[in-house]
């Protein structure tokens, strides 16, 4: 999936190294409480999210896949990222570039509701 | 605690299920379906009775007449829960012709197609077309404005709608209002109708006299069936608020794919079954999505609802056919 990214090149350039520094560190992480580095994954199953919080290190990229035999979407409620429709096996994928905490719901559902944390 | 949160769900049912007048005066009762019971309120009393298969010709003229409501048909659903839901609104429009009154027009309570596309509501319109009862008159469900806000569906069932897709018609004296509560959802809560919405509904009644009854239906359920999943309108409290002036008032919603009923005052709610798959009673399983079932067991579980209106009762009687 494409992600948005606009928003990286209005950043100032120290904020971008510091970024840099960042992800060139991270896939050097070991210790189990830490965040994952590059990936991560959500499963939509039985009308939910899991894991329902998700916590990733600044640039993962994180895929939804909807298990379910009915469509669901993957929204967030900031309006920072919005999926397509997904139906059965279908993803979506967004790369989270900035830590903070990203609440999201699925627009037809929305009793479906998770947290990704970025940090 | 999965104990506690059974023995919630059972006492919700229990409640769901209590036929009796409860201590504030409310009539609850399940309609269940194939076996023709009907709830009417008549003089304030509910009276239950039998439904005959055969009520006599309505001679057209003296007010009494019928509709059907069907519901969910979510063309392009092929998961084992039904791998042939064409078939299966077929067998509702066969149901829909063997009727012994034939039904003035149908109303589609939303989730036309699965998933939005252009070729699904086609085969729905193209099905349709087959009944008996010539006018559909439709309201969207959360499945029929996916990805486009439901430009698409406007674009074909919007001729005479308001807003999102609302409207109102009057069919030999009951005034029908069609709402729509699957937009602009909000993370967490229930369906939605909108303030404007709501604005145009209570304007819409205004003038209307008390006697008018009054259909009102829409997608998802306008009274708090099952939060847990959603089952219910947030701002739907509003909507009834303008209906208490009335003396007959019947809600007709699909979503749930299942019948049940509610009496609440001058107020009957009732839901249809899907004509696609069906749905889990409110907390029986670990969600809401489609119900497999035995093959020869689905057409019990999915069907329509014919609504009888009976003038000088001031009641409209609504009865739920399984296609088989
Ligand atoms: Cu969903």
């Amino acid at each position: 999936m494409k992600r948005t990214s606009t928003w990286v090149a209005s950043l100032a350039l120290p904020v971008m190294v510091a970024m840099l520094l960042v992800l060139a560190g991270s896939p050097s992480v070991t210790a189990n409480d830490q965040p994952s580095a590059a990936a991560a994954e959500v499963k939509i199953d039985n009308f939910s999210f899991g894991p329902q919080t998700l916590t990733v290190a600044v640039g993962a990229t994180v895929t939804w896949t909807n298990r379910d035999d009915i469509p669901h979407t993957v929204v967030s409620t900031d309006g920072v990222f919005k999926s397509k429709v997904r139906d059965t096996d279908e993803k979506f994928s967004y790369t989270f570039d900035k830590a903070g905490t990203y609440p999201y719901f699925c627009s037809i559902h929305p009793k479906m509701t998770g947290t990704v944390v970025v940090q | 605690m999965a104990d506690k949160n059974q023995g919630l769900i059972d006492q919700k049912w229990h409640e769901l299920n209590d036929d009796g007048v409860d201590r504030r005066g409310f009539l609850k009762c399940m309609a269940w379906a194939g076996t023709g019971l009907v709830w009417t309120m008549s003089g304030g009393i509910p009276v239950s009775r039998a439904f005959a298969k055969n009520t006599g010709k309505s001679d057209g003229k003296d007010g009494d007449f019928s509709f059907v409501q069907i519901s969910d048909s979510h063309m392009g659903f092929s998961k084992p829960a039904n791998p042939d839901v064409g078939a299966t609104l077929q067998a509702a429009v066969d149901k829909i012709n063997g009727l012994a009154q034939p039904p003035e027009f149908l109303l589609h309570t939303g989730d036309i197609s699965h998933l939005t596309k252009p070729e699904q509501f086609d085969t729905v319109d193209q099905i349709l077309k087959g009944a008996s009862a010539k006018d559909v008159f439709f309201v969207p469900g959360e499945h029929d404005v996916l990805d486009d806000n439901g430009k698409s569906y406007l674009e074909r069932y919007g001729k005479n709608v308001q807003g999102a897709g609302w409207y109102s018609f009057d069919k030999r004296g009951v005034h029908f209002i069609g709402l729509v509560n699957v937009l602009n959802l909000k993370s967490g809560g229930l369906g939605s109708l909108g303030a404007e919405q709501l604005e145009w509904m209570e304007k819409d009644v205004k003038h209307l006299k008390h006697s008018t009854p009054i259909v009102v239906f829409a997608h998802i359920p306008l009274w708090t069936v099952y939060p847990e999943w959603g089952w219910g309108t947030e701002d739907s409290a509003q909507a009834l608020a303008y209906l208490k002036k009335f003396g007959s008032v019947t809600v007709l919603n699909g979503h749930i794919h299942q019948t049940m009923q509610k009496v609440e005052g001058n107020v009957t709610f009732h839901t249809a079954m899907s004509t696609a798959f069906p749905q889990p009673q409110p907390g029986k399983a670990d969600s809401p999505g489609p119900m497999k079932v035995p093959a020869e067991q689905l057409r019990s579980l999915l069907g329509i609802t014919d609504v009888n209106y009976v003038r000088g009762q001031h009641s409209l009687a609504a009865v739920d056919s399984s296609l088989e």
